[in-house]
């Protein structure tokens, strides 16, 4: 069934979205293994693997020593053996001791092989910033990922997506950057940090169902439908730009990625040509950030339907600061400024 | 190859399991204790793999009763034993005004070393000026140990406020002072250790006299970072000392799963080559002494020591953690090695030189030297109240010079 269908729901927050999507994929293949620090006994510092261990056993759901290299590496030989590991790097920002594996390794494995070796794997690791956490819990690397053949990058930003994307990324057979929103894990967040945190439970998108459905990978969603201006986004920020909308008036068409690269292509082109205008938004540094490679692709398929410069709203290009966050956090007043003037363009 | 020999057991994969639970006693005859002052003290020329009995064993110089015992004792003066009751009681004054400061909102995120107390002070207090310590996030001791360090400063870093002198730009407890021997704390595990020996290495091709000591916890060993640490302080005999803080815990997963099972962490420098010591770290002088050992071995050429103290969170991990929800409350109780405070105050009462008395006094002394300065940071404000360092801040510094591009973003924010 690739989709929820009339299965029974439940209000799931973000986390126990991503533990349904694990649960359902322990249960259905024997072949997928979860592992990473912490993880196990105490089911994640975020809780999202909170019980499975005692549900599925020690062999299928462990800790890990503190090595993504370690985590990563391993992972890569479990997939080659015909296991499908999903392992947990705790922080995004600690990815890097694994990037070797991922590169050099998971990515191309499939290629110099020509197939005789594969990895099916799905790294999950939460990023993003709004949490004070500074500049090890805050950042968003996923622009390096894109930038590596032979390896996908998914981020989520609601319950509904976060499970059918992550039972999507398991049963894929290539290796996936699973990129987790910190920030959304209880809540849409609006970038309004001093307003009251509103739960999933408010939210249509918590609306989960309980059992097996998949969000096709490369494939985006429109979350607002406008005429006067396409908002790419992705995680976080899809509910930045919507507040943006909201407060500015502008009747601005919303896409959430959902997939990162590869990607929907087809949807962004047909609305930017609609609307004649565009602007990206993303949490990451700005400077060879995701959003160089989307203003590309919208130019080059664009550029003739184009009323306006394409603008970008993004992290400056300095490391995640910590009592400055809300000056580095593209909040929808940075993101309002940019609908306008791409009007005025 | 050979045909697989048919009937044999299937392979089944082992994940270690600390004996302690939630619910459950820790059974810690895991730890295999050594009597005090039953180790030998080698030479500080000894070569690497001759130290591996001490690899092994646990150097221990307080006994149950508070008498120093054996080879190991240091000798040192009453004097000297109060400034270390000092920076100790210090140490665990400032972590619990911070903790308390934390849940009152006044900084984001805390991490106390409660029960590791003797381990960064007694080493601090072995160091010479110039010796360079690259900590983790545990290693306040370094700094409150040394009182030319001022806790208002400290404080004001943990404010995140107008003082910080890290400008708001790290989480609490990122500290960094190089004219006081402390390396900029990093919040990724393990990378520290390697850079110190590279530092170790430049003040040995600069013929200095200058000793690097390293920081890493039993979690963090499982990064590549502190085996590539081990293989160069080798190979170059590099002048610097690599601490193992064997903590038995790393947030919720114990040392087994950092690969302590049936081993040690000292064992890990013997095999690479190192002089490895394994030592009571809430032994206030076995720490004191062990460090004075390998900082002597170090500055006389011999090269580099690996130490692993084994002590105790007695604490949760962080602001952020609970670790009810994975051992046992009453571990902390528990652990055959005690507290550090309880144990060198026993000494120095059995001494006959502390009472309970001044022990109180001195408490209540640190104390009010805590709450003074903590008075004083929060008058320069708290990340609460949004007496923070400018937004202009977080251009700076990431160049030596600002480059246009930052300076056209920096006016995108509305900041001239
Ligand atoms: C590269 C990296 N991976 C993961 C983390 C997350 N993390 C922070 S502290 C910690 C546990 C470290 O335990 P240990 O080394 O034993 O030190 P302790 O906290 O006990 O002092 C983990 C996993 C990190 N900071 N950096
Ligand atoms: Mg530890």
């Amino acid at each position: 069934m690739p989709d929820g269908g009339n299965m029974k729901t439940t209000q799931m927050t973000m986390i126990q979205a991503l533990r349904s999507a694990m649960d359902v994929m322990l249960e259905r293949d024997n072949n997928v293994v979860l592992f990473g620090q912490d993880v196990g006994y105490f089911g994640g510092v975020f809780r999202c693997t909170e019980g499975l261990q005692k549900k599925y056993g020690k062999s299928r759901v462990f800790d890990s020593p503190i090595s993504e290299g370690g985590i990563i590496g391993a992972a890569v030989g479990m997939g080659a053996y015909g296991l499908r590991p999903v392992v947990e790097i705790q922080f995004a920002d600690y990815v890097y001791p694994g990037i070797d594996q991922i590169v050099s390794e998971a990515a191309r494995l499939r290629f110099r092989s020509v197939n005789d070796f594969t990895c099916p794997m799905t790294m999950r690791m939460p990023c993003g910033g709004g949490i004070y956490g500074g500049q090890t819990h805050s950042q968003s690397p996923e622009a390096m990922f894109t930038q590596v053949c032979g390896i996908r990058t998914v981020m989520p930003s609601n319950p509904y997506d976060a499970k059918g994307l992550l039972i999507a990324c398991i049963e894929n057979d290539d290796p996936v950057i699973f990129l987790e929103p910190k920030r959304l894990y209880n809540g849409p967040f609006d970038g309004h940090h001093d307003k009251p945190v509103v739960p999933w439970s408010k939210h249509p998108k918590g609306e989960v169902p309980e059992g097996y459905y998949t969000v096709p990978l490369e494939s985006a969603a429109i979350v607002r439908p406008g005429s006067e201006v396409t908002v790419i986004a992705y995680g976080t920020m899809v509910y930045v730009s919507q507040a943006a909308a909201e407060e500015s008036g502008v009747d601005a068409e919303i896409i959430d990625l959902r997939s990162i690269w590869p990607l929907d292509l087809d949807t962004l082109v047909e609305s930017v040509k609609k609307t004649g205008r565009c602007v990206i938004v993303h949490e990451a540094t700005r400077t060879s950030g995701f959003g160089a490679e989307l203003m590309a692709l919208v130019q080059e398929n664009c550029f003739y339907h184009l009323e306006a410069p394409i603008e970008r709203v993004t992290g400056w290009d300095t490391p995640y600061p910590h009592a400055q966050e809300w000056d580095y956090f593209p909040v929808p007043a940075r993101v309002a400024t940019a609908l306008k003037k791409t009007l005025q363009g | 190859m050979t045909a697989a020999s048919p009937a044999r057991e299937p392979l089944r994969l082992h994940v270690p399991e600390p004996t302690g639970r939630p619910g459950c006693e820790t059974d810690f005859s895991y730890l295999h204790l050594s009597a005090a002052g039953s180790k030998r003290k080698p030479p500080i020329n000894e070569v690497p793999a001759k130290t591996i009995d001490l690899a092994f064993a646990l150097i221990r110089v307080l006994d149950d009763t508070g008498q120093a015992v054996g080879p190991w004792d240091p000798k040192v003066d009453a004097a000297f034993l109060k400034r270390g009751m000092r920076a100790m009681l210090k140490t665990r004054a400032f972590d619990a005004r911070m903790l308390v400061a934390q849940r009152q909102k006044k900084t984001s995120f805390y991490m106390q070393c409660l029960g590791e107390e003797a381990i960064a002070t007694a080493h601090w207090m072995a160091l010479t000026p110039g010796d360079m310590c690259f900590p983790t996030y545990r290693q306040q001791g370094l700094l409150l140990a040394n009182d030319e360090v001022p806790m208002v400063e400290m404080m004001c870093q943990l404010f995140s406020n107008r003082r910080d002198p890290m400008k708001g730009r790290q989480l609490p407890v990122m500290y960094s002072y190089k004219k006081h021997g402390f390396f900029s704390v990093s919040g990724n595990l393990a990378t520290q250790v390697i850079q110190a020996v590279g530092w170790a290495m430049a003040s040995a091709i600069k013929n200095d006299t200058k000793v690097a000591s390293a920081w890493i916890g039993d979690g963090a060993t499982a990064e590549s970072d502190f085996h590539t640490a081990l293989t160069f302080a080798h190979v170059y005999r590099a002048p610097v000392i690599i601490n193992v803080v064997n903590n038995q815990w790393a947030i919720s997963t114990f040392q087994a799963i950092a690969g302590g099972e049936g081993t040690t962490f000292a064992a890990r420098g013997v095999g690479c080559g190192i002089a490895s010591l394994r030592v009571d770290g809430n032994d206030f002088l076995a720490v004191y002494a062990a460090s004075k050992w390998a900082l002597e071995r170090a500055r006389s050429n011999h090269g580099p020591t690996l130490i692993e103290w084994v002590t105790y969170r007695a604490g949760a991990h962080s602001t952020s953690d609970d670790p009810t929800k994975y051992r046992p409350d009453n571990d902390a109780a528990r652990f055959p090695l005690g507290d550090p405070v309880a144990r060198l105050k026993q000494h120095m009462v059995a001494l006959g030189i502390w009472s309970d008395a001044e022990h109180e006094a001195l408490k209540k002394q640190v104390e009010g030297e805590v709450a003074a300065a903590q008075k004083e940071a929060e008058s320069h404000g708290t990340l609460a109240d949004g007496h923070v360092h400018p937004a202009s801040e977080m251009f700076e510094d990431v160049y030596k010079d600002m480059p246009a591009h930052l300076k056209r973003q920096r006016a995108e924010l509305g900041i001239g």
